[in-house]
């Protein structure tokens, strides 16, 4: 589905990526792990098109496209979904018209019918459930106001609402207590299908305790340095991320 | 020489025969004015008030006085229809009442609403004190025209203790003619003792025109009245240079929301006096010049009574080479204890080539006064483009969706829905595309 080779890319002229190497197919959970200032959030933001974002080597094919040449909307009508870090507040944009818009717009953009507003909110009722998310938060501004966890789950609300083929969480976690963190979990997890693959990018190993990746990455000095299963992650969350970098081919630390 | 008088408006203007009424000093108040406006001209950018509307532009256009057709001129009522919206309406097209597209049936008891022209007949003295008003400063230069030329406009008087429950519709609409034409409408206003009025006033063109509107309103509310005033202007392509006086007595609230889609070159002096104690003033506001049109806001409130408020919020947004102007000017009077004034101006600018100017003043001569103002001039929040584009919406629907709530966001505390979305339908059909 997604395939990620060689890739470099600048933020205001500093070289952040240095040559990320990641194939993710359907239905698998990928999680990134690494110190701050690795490149991991640089990493989403590339993904999702965000200006100022300068790639200067490398590929990225999405389902055999190349994703790096579509605009952000495009990239989002593929199915790419970038769930924020910092979730944008938008005053005077009530979320209901704010999740219908850009739900249309995809459509639109693939060639399929607009939803209208019994369609729509039947949809949304049906996934609000997912996240356990209160009904006035529809009626509200676009994150206004929201709690940090209500922000993360909101995210998480949208990606259920648009239903993307890819989703990158980046650091979804961070800032919730135990309680939002198992309800973006089961969010996540509900939304785990054969067909849906996640790349969840995180800096603490507790998020993974609660929706299991098949793979766990290390990401440091832009460049993916350790990959492994699930147990890569409980190693690194008992002896950080010191050493890492350093050519380690067989991962053992031990 | 370059003297005011040789411009070609102040000649075409001159040229038209003063009217005559054969009341003394109406007719004595039109030759004053118009002596002073042939005296003293335009104002150009060193007065004060002028200084980021230059009319030397204008000053070289030249337009016809009057519309003796104005009573056929073609005016398709969906021009100025409010749907949800019932009420007596009264319609001057070119400066001239039009009963045909008027609504003066049945008004309601406690209501008086007729053209200036018909009231001058039944009792011109009760109008006398408005109308014989001598405007002394150049930078009143169009209020001086207007006083001296216009025929028409609306006096509306509610009762003492009258609640009137439609709005009432006032409608100036600037109706294609084969020539530019100026016209002048002077309206008349006043809200008994705690009376109640909703009050809903457009200033509409019929098409691109260059026409020279002026409107002057003076608008009175007596202890304890409650005004609602509404004001949509899209003049498309004329000039419309207004000027509305609110006099507020004590306990009066008079709330507004203006905004302004259109027009070539735009002015509103709005002037808001707190004279009785208690008295308050809330306004909303937006104006969206596109294009090369020039929108000039000048608020100025003026608080004279004690405890009285005033809370006034205008949002510009200028695109292409457009220009917006505003000036918000509160002062608070020696004597005018336990005020309290707020003031904001928030603007966006969508293109490289547009402007807007912006000016808060505050001036206090008061003890125990809460005053804030301030005022923004910026871009649409890139991070918020992003993210809205990262959902699926294109870059141009994003920016209009942005711009949209940050416009509607004037109508936020409205309370006739129908009008609220009539107002937000039009806001947005305006956006930029």
């Amino acid at each position: 589905m997604l395939k990620i080779e060689n890739l470099h890319a600048r933020v205001a002229g500093k070289e952040i990526l240095k040559g990320i190497n990641l194939t993710v197919n359907a239905g698998e959970v990928h999680a990134i792990m690494g110190p701050n200032g690795a490149g991991k959030s640089t990493l989403g933001n590339v993904l999702a098109g965000r200006d100022g974002y300068e790639v200067t080597a490398g590929t990225v094919t999405f389902n055999g496209v190349d994703l790096l040449a579509l605009l952000p909307e495009a990239r989002a009508a593929a199915g790419v979904f970038l769930a924020f870090q910092y979730p944008v507040e938008i005053p005077g944009v009530n979320n209901t018209y704010f999740l219908r818009t850009a739900l249309n717009a995809q459509r639109k953009q693939r060639g399929e019918n607009d939803l209208d507003s019994m369609q729509f909110l039947k949809l949304v009722r049906e996934r609000l459930k997912v996240m356990n998310l209160p009904a006035d938060l529809l009626h509200r501004a676009v994150n206004e106001g929201f709690s940090g966890g209500e922000k993360k789950r909101n995210e998480i609300f949208q990606m259920a609402l648009l239903e993307p083929q890819l989703a990158i969480l980046d650091e979804t976690d961070s800032g919730l207590d135990i309680d939002a963190l198992k309800q973006v979990a089961t969010g996540v997890n509900m939304l785990r299908t054969p067909e849906r693959a996640f790349v969840m990018i995180t800096h603490y190993q507790r998020l993974l305790d609660y929706v299991v990746p098949d793979f766990v990455h290390v990401l440091a000095d832009g460049r993916i340095v350790e990959s492994g299963d699930k147990s890569l992650a409980i190693r690194l969350e008992q002896h950080g991320y010191a050493g890492l970098g350093e050519p380690e081919p067989t991962g053992a630390s031990a | 020489m370059n003297s005011p008088a040789s411009s070609p408006l102040l000649t075409s203007l001159l040229a038209a025969p003063l009217p005559q009424r054969g009341i003394s000093w109406l007719d004595a108040a039109r030759r004053e004015n118009r002596a002073a406006f042939a005296a003293d001209g335009l104002p150009d950018t060193r007065v004060e008030a002028w200084k980021y509307t230059p009319l030397r532009a204008l000053s070289q256009r030249d337009f016809a006085s009057g519309d003796s057709a104005a009573g056929t001129r073609e005016v398709d009522p969906a021009l100025f229809a409010l749907p949800g919206v019932a009420g007596p309406r009264l319609v001057f097209v070119n400066g001239m009442f039009r009963a045909d597209l008027s609504a003066l049936e049945a008004l309601p008891d406690g209501l008086v609403l007729q053209p200036l022209s018909r009231a001058l007949d039944d009792d011109a003295e009760a109008l006398r004190f408005v109308l014989s008003r001598h405007y002394r400063d150049i930078g009143d230069a169009f209020a001086r025209i207007n006083a001296a030329s216009a025929l028409d406009g609306v006096v509306l008087r509610v009762g003492a203790g009258v609640k009137l429950a439609a709005p009432v519709q006032l409608v100036f609409v600037g109706a294609v003619a084969p020539v530019a034409l100026a016209w002048h409408a002077r309206n008349v206003i006043e809200l008994g003792e705690d009376s109640e009025l909703a009050l809903v006033e457009q200033h509409l063109g019929t098409g691109e025109q260059a026409h020279l509107g002026t409107l002057v309103s003076d608008i009175e509310l007596r202890a304890g009245a409650r005004l609602s005033h509404t004001l949509l202007q899209n003049a498309k392509g004329a000039n419309l240079i207004r000027r509305n006086s609110l006099r507020l007595h004590a306990r009066a609230h008079g709330t507004m929301h203006v905004l302004e889609l259109g027009g070539a070159l735009v002015r509103h002096d709005l002037q808001v006096e707190l004279t009785g104690d208690g008295a308050r003033f809330d306004g909303r506001g937006v104006f969206m010049p596109h294009g090369r049109q020039h929108i000039d806001t000048q608020l100025a409130i003026r608080h004279q009574g004690l405890n009285t408020t005033s809370d006034a919020h205008w949002r510009g947004v200028a695109s292409d080479r457009a220009r917006g102007v505003f000036r918000g000017a509160v002062l608070v009077a020696p004597g005018a204890d336990g005020s309290d004034a707020n003031l904001t101006n928030k603007n966006l600018l969508l293109s490289p080539g547009a402007e807007i100017d912006t000016k808060p003043e505050l001036e206090i001569y008061a003890d125990e006064v809460q005053a804030a103002h301030g005022a923004t001039v910026g871009q649409l929040d890139e991070q918020a483009l992003f993210y809205m584009r990262s959902r699926g919406m294109g870059r141009d629907e994003a920016r209009a969706v942005l711009t949209g709530a940050f416009c509607r966001a004037v109508l936020g505390d409205m309370v006739n829905q129908p009008l609220r979305e009539h107002l937000a339908e039009s806001m947005m059909a305006h956006l930029p595309a």
